[in-house]
Parts: C-alpha cells; structure tokens; sequence
C-alpha cells in the first residue's frame, strides 16, 4: 500500500499495546458512535505511483497548451531561465514550513530578506512584506491598511483588472466598508470625475498602471488631488513594467501592490501566483503578513529573524492588521532567483521587448482592420475594435494561437511579450487578413 | 554568508534573450530615473548562492519535524512531478473552457472527494491558505444572515485555545469576537458557551481536535447549543489529519470548514507558502460561494455569490498535487492515515509523560501539548530552552508557546510518515536534553551550539527594523 505510512501492521499493533489501547476504535474513544465512521468513504481505492501517474498525466493530456499566446489580462507568458525551477525545486525550499526557528532557517529567511529589498528596489518603496496570495489579494490589503472610522469609502479605478475590483468588493463586505468605482474616460481613469468624488471620508484611490486595458494612466494628477484631499493612493503595477516605468516611489504613492507572477512564475492556469506589497518608511508598520528583518546572533554574526511580529495574528488576535499566516513564500523565492538571474539588465530587455512586440503588433493589426479602441500610450497590452471578436478567435485557435481576450464581442484585449517572435505576430496578421473579419 | 547583492559586480549576466526583432519601443510616457539596484551575477554564481541558502534550511526532508499543528507530513515526490506537468503549467487561466477540461477535471474530482471527506456539499478552491479559507467561510456565514435579513447577528464565538487566525480572520470578516474559556479539561466549557450563545450570535468557530490535540467529546452538544441559538458552526480543518476518514465534520454539525491541503494532504510548505485552503459548506449556503467552480466541463458562478477572495480559482498546482495524493492513499488509505498519526503521536507521549507534564492527561490525537512551567519555575529553564537543544540534536523544535492557554508549552505533532525508530530516537533526545537541563539548568541558555547563527536578537530586529538591504552608494 502507498499511503505513506511506515510502520507494518505488526509495528503499530505492538505501539497500540504499549499505549494501552485494545485498538483503533479504543485510541478514538472521545469520538461519540453516532459520528464514528464504520465504513469506508465514498472515494477512489487507492493506486501505486504508475497506476496514479497515469491518470493524471491522462488529465493533464486533456488541455491544450498554446504554443502561441496572445492573452494577458493579469496572466502573462514569459521565459522563465532553467535556473529558477532548478533552484525553487530545491527540497530544503520546498519542505520547509514558516521560519519560526530562525537558527536553521537562515535560507529562507535571507532569500525573503533580498526579495524585500528586489521590491522595494523596483517599487522605489521603502518596505516590502514577504508577499501574499496574489495581486488582486495585495490590493484588497493594501485598502485595508489605508481606512480607519474616519475614511472609510474606498475610491477605485474603473480601469483595475476585474479581479481586483472584484476582490476588493469582497474584502470590504467583510469590513464593511464602501468601494466606488471611479468611472472611465477614453480609457483612462476620469480625473474630474474623480475630483468630485474625494470626499473627507475616503481612505484612498487604487489605480493600476499599467491599466487592465494596457495603457499607461497619467499618475501625476492623480496623486496631487488625492493627496490633496488627505487620502492614501495605492498604484498596483505589473512589476515587469517598472525595470523602465516611473517608479510608485517617484510618483509618490503611500502603498505600491501587484502581481509578481511575470517574474518567473508559469501561468499555471491562475495559480499559485504571488502579490507584492510595498510601503512607505511611515505605513511600513500597517504593513500585513510575515516581514524579514537583519538583526545579529549573541556572538555579533548578522542573523536573520521574523520581525515586526506585533502587527499579527498570532500575538495581536482580533486586532491584528490582518489574519495572514501562510504566504507565498517560494513563489517570492521564485521571482527573487528569476531577478537574479536576468539581473536589472535583462529585466529592462524584457520590458522593452514586450513593449516593442506590442507596438509592433498593434500596428499590424491595425493595417489589417481592427483599430486601437483608445489612442492612448499602453504598454505591452492594448485594445482593438473588431466586428466579430468570436470569429477571429477561432481563426487563429485552428494555428494553435490563442488570441487577445474578447471584452465582448467587439473588443479584444490584446498582449504581446519577449516569447512572441515577428515570424508569429505577422502570422496572426495573416490569418486575421485570410479570415476576412474587419473592425 | 553574503547577500546575493553582496556578490553582485557591475556587467555580469547571463544571455537568455534573443535579439529584437521588431521596432524598438519608443516610450511616450514618464520613465524611472535610475535603474533598480538588482543583483548582477553570472549563472554560476546564482546557483552556488542559492544552494548555500538551502544549506542552511532545515525541511521535511532533512529529517523529523513534529511543529505542533502544522502538520509536517512528508511531501511525496510524485505530487511535484505531476504538479510540473506542461498540460497544466502551460495552461492561461483565461483560455477557451473547451481547452481546458482536463483542468476542469481536476477541480471537479478534488471537490468531490474533499466534500466526501468532510461531510459537505460543495467546495471553493480559490482561498490559498488556511486563514484564507477561515475569511472565506465567514464571509458565507455573514452572507447567509444577511440574506434572511437577520443583520444583528454580528458575534463570532472562539474559544480562547484557538488559533489566532480565528479571531482576527472573524474581524477581518467584520465580526466581535467572544472568546469564552475553555474547561480544566481543555474543552469548549458547556456552560460558558450557553452563556455565551444568543441572538445575536453569528457563528462559532471550532478546531476539532482542538489546539490542545483533544477530541472534544461533547461535539455533539457543542453545535446542538449554537444551532438552537441560531448560529452556524465553523470547523477549522487545521487538525483534520486526525480524524479524516474516522469521523466528519458535517456529521459533527459544522456547516462550512476550511482544509489546509499543504498540512492534511501533503502537498509541501515551501518554507511559508504557496498553500492552499478550499472552504467547504452545506448545501444551504452553497449560493454564496466565492470564485469559478469547475460543474460538468464548465466554471460557474454561485447565484449569490460573495464575489472573489482571489483572482482565478485558487492555488491550482497545489490542488493537483493533493489531487494525487488523495488518488494515492484511496479510501482505505486515509482512515489508516490518521490513525497513525494518533498512534504516534500517543506513543510518544507515553514515552516521554513521566519526565515532561502533559498539560492535559488524556488520550490525545494527532498531537499533544507538554508544559515546562514546573521546569521553568524549579530551575529556570523554559520551553525556548529545550526547543533549542533540540536544534543542536539535529530535529525541528516542537510549536512553542501555544495555544495560549498552556503555559511554557511545546506542542508536538509526529504525523503519520514517521518510523518507530524515528519516534524512538526524538523520544531519546528530549529525555537527555531533560537530563542536561537538569544537571546544568544554566547552559541551556546558550543553546544551540551547533548551527549556523545562535540565538538570534529579536528585540534588536523589532526595534530599530532593517527590512531590506543598505546599498553603499
């Protein structure tokens, strides 16, 4: 039997004695008879390693993995080097649990430690957490640490991808605590709307940049007039974006989140990904979940430990600034070995390739009929009109490439990055072209 | 050991990028001023930079890691290997469903069985870790009395030995907390819950076996009197490795659960994370279930849902990996592990009661708690002491200082995946470390020798915090 359990039944018949128990039933004898399960559950007999291999590799062989991928919308397909799994696969890594006794943890509690300071490098923040869930989690978070009974209406950009707003909606049905969405123009987040919707009792404005329709909001007036009126600003940014982007930190925003999942994390259909979360000097005290900090052992050699640990739930219960235990601890790992290894150089050749091959494809697409819906500066994600978004999918599914996501049926959110080669961008081009469909 | 940007010099890398071969961008919008201070280092140099950090990190595979309630079981390689398949690593959350079945699948089966295990009805995988799940189950409790218009139900009841995520999941979910005492026995205190329960009671929150490692033999009871009050009953599934095929939590009463499938289903912690927390419920409050479940080839949404606790629907890859440790164990395999577990467990703590008090002398479960407070009181010499002998005999510490309730505790979790022999060889280490603290109470202090930093100084860390590195500039 493959379950994991060493000892023979003769083993654990002679432990059984020794505790003095007549047997099973006996050690569980504070479990009442009307709860006490006699018969087996309702669940597959169990397999030895081939049998069970087969069978999910059998599952596995049932999607289709597209070698071409045009699709962002808070998900991207980059290259992530061979060292970045061969070090994360790494069994002290993988098999460790929080580091609690710091004096046999000193690995992963340095590797949280330099992946603080990669964010707080790229954010231009001046403190980092040792990550959550995901993105859409950090900025749920991020909110939490901005209100209080005075400000508690939180302002969000229309433009935030939907599973942000979406969760932060969630989030806050738990605190109770107002979102509004700030309404859009031309793509962008409306800045005289947003003007007439400070009010004294909002905490803070959320915005993306780059937005989820990939183009690049115009931060500055923003943050003058939430500032302005007392309240916090949270950017959430793709942190491949900021290797050239204005940093959250030159733009002056109190908190800086995002999903860290570009960094070296596969798509792996949604998960696990991983969320940054980055503050100023001032908030790094709201600041949730697990932080690393440099202390030295009782002989003077620089140690790293848990710190800060008042903010938590396993001291400050109810009044803890969060209830996070778990992380995304080798999710961070991940990102922290990807950053090395490409350094601050290749991360810049990334970004700027994946805006290139954007712009580029943006332009081919436009030459064969489907527009730029906002004639606004974006990134690496852009989107199009198109009279039949369905249409043009299928089209490019049947040359195994998955198409930008359809916003409805007339607009297709497009991404493109460092994995999509000219040769492919002009054959999606090709094939909308043979296709015949038109903006 | 240096940082790896103490290793860093200017220039070094590694090509992984082909040359552009379209358009350079031209940026028409504000720019950083300077570049971030990332490391430059050659591959090799990555490698040999990380591979002392895994030196000097102590998991799972190293060797026995009973840290009490965190269920350190050990993580079968097969699950990773399956986990790191194309078909699913490959896979864009947002693809064609048509293309994604075999994902689909997954979901679909892994909620199946995890609601057979716990007597529920339907299941979100999207929380990513324990205290997730726990926000996630109150949030349907909170949903559920709002539907019925019944708004003044804002009190979660906890009891005092639970752990602190209960409560301060329940405030982030925008409830008081009750915490009522437990009894001499570590028990919920019947009659300090009736006292406790009443209309404005929203639910309770119960680890069962409890935090102590006790079965709480009066279960029954427990949900009858929230129910009758008109409360739900929340059970944290922290401890389900204890009585997972032997007894269920929805057979107990308890409406919604939260599994933590990096604990009872074997999938590995990663020093802190990714897990995973799937938040289970009865059918009544399947309609307000957050994110996408996987129902017939197709993700749908509950009609009233909460919305989403995370973007996508959870951590997948770790659900795959549960997936094929459930495939494994099989039906038969999963009363037999929790058995163990207990088994283990109780022989240890028979080995090792007559030198270190057991806080509550009763059969216990899948853990037990010890105190060293007569110790600390006789000779001076706490449970951090004797934890961190342990580190210099080469095995992970047993959880310290909690629950709460037990003073100078130490808590220790076994699992089933250990040997007799391994049990044996721990049960020798503590009896001598109780020996040595005895005979020299004053170099237990000092303790450990043997690893690579000593006792760190975590006053120091907290009082004037360095959080990331200090470039000379």
């Amino acid at each position: 039997m493959a379950v994991y359990v060493p000892n023979t039944s003769a083993e654990q018949q002679a432990m059984l004695q020794e505790c003095g128990f007549a047997d099973i039933r006996d050690m569980y004898r504070d479990v009442p008879d009307s709860v006490y399960l006699t018969d087996l559950l309702n669940l597959p007999e169990g397999a030895p390693e081939l049998t069970v291999r087969r069978k999910i590799e059998a599952m596995a062989a049932k999607n289709h993995v597209f070698p071409h991928i045009f699709r962002g919308a808070g998900a991207y397909n980059h290259y992530i080097p061979s060292i970045v799994h061969t070090i994360t696969d790494r069994e002290e890594f993988k098999t460790a649990y929080t580091p609690y006794q710091a004096e046999i943890s000193q690995g992963v509690l340095q590797s949280i430690f330099e992946y603080q300071t990669d964010i707080c490098e790229l954010t231009g923040m001046a403190a980092s957490n040792a990550s959550v869930y995901d993105g859409a989690v950090a900025a749920a978070e991020a909110c939490e640490m901005c209100h209080d009974r005075k400000h508690s209406r939180i302002l969000v950009s229309g433009a935030v991808d939907p599973n942000t707003l979406s969760v932060v909606r969630t989030y806050s049905f738990g605190r109770n605590v107002e979102v509004v969405e700030v309404p859009l123009k031309d793509g962008v987040t409306d800045v005289e709307a947003l003007q007439e919707m400070l009010t004294k009792d909002t905490a803070c404005l959320l915005v993306q940049q780059p937005n989820y329709f990939g183009i690049l909001e115009e931060i500055e007036p923003l943050e003058q007039l939430v500032h302005a009126n007392g309240s916090k600003l949270i950017m959430s940014c793709n942190p491949m974006t900021l290797a050239v982007l204005k940093t959250p930190g030159e733009y002056g925003a109190d908190v800086a989140v995002g999903e860290a999942q570009p960094l070296g994390l596969p798509l792996a259909f949604g998960g696990p990904y991983i969320g940054y979360m980055a503050a100023t000097a001032k908030m790094m005290r709201s600041l949730p979940g697990r932080i690393v900090g440099q202390t030295v052992d009782h002989e003077g050699n620089r140690a790293f430990v848990l710190t800060l640990q008042a903010r938590e739930q396993h001291i400050r219960r109810e009044k803890a600034s969060s209830n996070i235990c778990s992380n995304e601890a080798l999710c961070a790992m991940q990102t922290a070995v990807y950053m090395a290894a490409v350094g601050p150089e290749g991360l810049k050749t990334v970004a700027e390739q994946c805006a290139a091959k954007a712009h580029y494809l943006q332009q081919q697409l436009a030459s064969v009929g489907l527009p730029l819906a906002y004639d606004r500066p974006f990134f690496h994600e852009f989107v199009t009109e198109v009279s039949d978004a369905e249409r043009v999918l299928k089209a490019l599914e049947a040359h195994d490439i998955l198409g930008g996501l359809p916003l409805d049926q007339h607009h297709l959110l497009w991404c493109a990055t460092e994995m999509n080669t000219k040769e492919e961008i002009d054959e999606v081009v090709r094939i909308i072209k043979e296709s015949g469909v038109e903006a | 050991m240096k940082l790896v940007f103490e290793r860093s010099r200017a220039g070094r890398k590694t090509a992984y990028f082909p040359a552009l071969d379209v358009p350079a961008w031209k940026p028409e919008t504000p720019l950083r001023a300077e570049a971030p201070r990332l490391p430059e280092l050659p591959e090799t140099e990555v490698d040999r930079h990380y591979t002392e950090l895994s030196k000097q990190t102590y998991g799972v595979n190293n060797g026995f890691y009973p840290l009490g309630s965190c269920t350190m079981k050990y993580n079968p390689k097969i699950n990773e290997d399956m986990a790191a398949l194309p078909g699913f690593t490959g896979l864009h959350p947002l693809q064609p469903m048509e293309t994604v079945q075999g994902a689909l699948q997954v979901m679909e089966d892994i909620e199946k069985y995890l609601c057979e295990i716990t007597g529920m009805d339907a299941m979100t995988l999207q929380p990513a870790a324990g205290a997730h799940g726990e926000f996630t189950g109150l949030l349907l409790i909170k949903a559920y009395h709002k539907s019925r218009g019944d708004e003044k139900r804002t009190k979660i009841i906890v009891p005092d030995s639970a752990h602190g995520t209960n409560p301060a999941s329940a405030a982030m979910a925008g409830f008081e907390v009750i915490s009522i005492d437990s009894d001499a026995h570590g028990f919920v205190d019947l009659d300090a819950l009736r006292q406790a329960v009443g209309e404005n009671t929203a639910g309770l929150m119960l680890t069962n076996p409890n935090t102590v490692g006790l079965f709480d033999p009066h279960i029954l009871e427990i949900t009858q009197i929230v129910h009758e009050a008109g409360g739900l009953c929340y059970y944290d599934g922290a401890n389900l490795n204890a009585v997972m095929g032997i007894a269920r939590p929805g057979d107990m009463g308890f409406d919604v659960v939260h599994l933590n499938l990096h604990k009872t289903f074997s999938t590995p912690h990663g020093g802190g994370g990714p897990g995973s927390g799937p938040s289970g419920c009865k059918a009544f409050l399947a309609e307000f279930l957050p994110g996408m479940r996987a129902v017939d080839g197709k993700l749908e949404r509950a009609s009233r849902s909460i919305g989403d606790v995370r973007g996508f629907y959870g951590n997948f890859l770790v659900v795959v990996k549960a997936l094929t440790y459930i495939l494994t164990i099989g039906a038969a395999g999963v009363p037999e592990t929790a058995a163990n577990a207990v088994l283990n467990a109780n022989y240890m703590k028979e080995k090792l009661k007559d030198l270190y008090p057991m806080a509550y002398d009763h059969v216990c479960m899948h853990e037990f708690v010890m105190s060293l407070e007569q110790m600390k009181k006789e000779n001076g010499v706490t449970a951090m002491d004797i934890a961190k002998a342990l580190l210099d005999g080469g095995i992970h510490p047993p959880t310290m200082y909690f629950p709460l309730i037990v003073h100078e505790a130490l808590m220790v979790e076994p699992t089933e995946t250990e040997t007799k022999e391994t049990l044996d060889e721990a049960v020798a280490l503590f009896r001598q470390i109780h020996e040595e603290a005895l005979r020299h109470p004053e170099i237990m202090a000092e303790k450990p020798e043997k690893t690579p930093i000593r006792r760190p100084d975590e006053v120091l860390a907290a009082r004037s915090p360095v959080i990331r590195y200090a470039f000379e500039d």
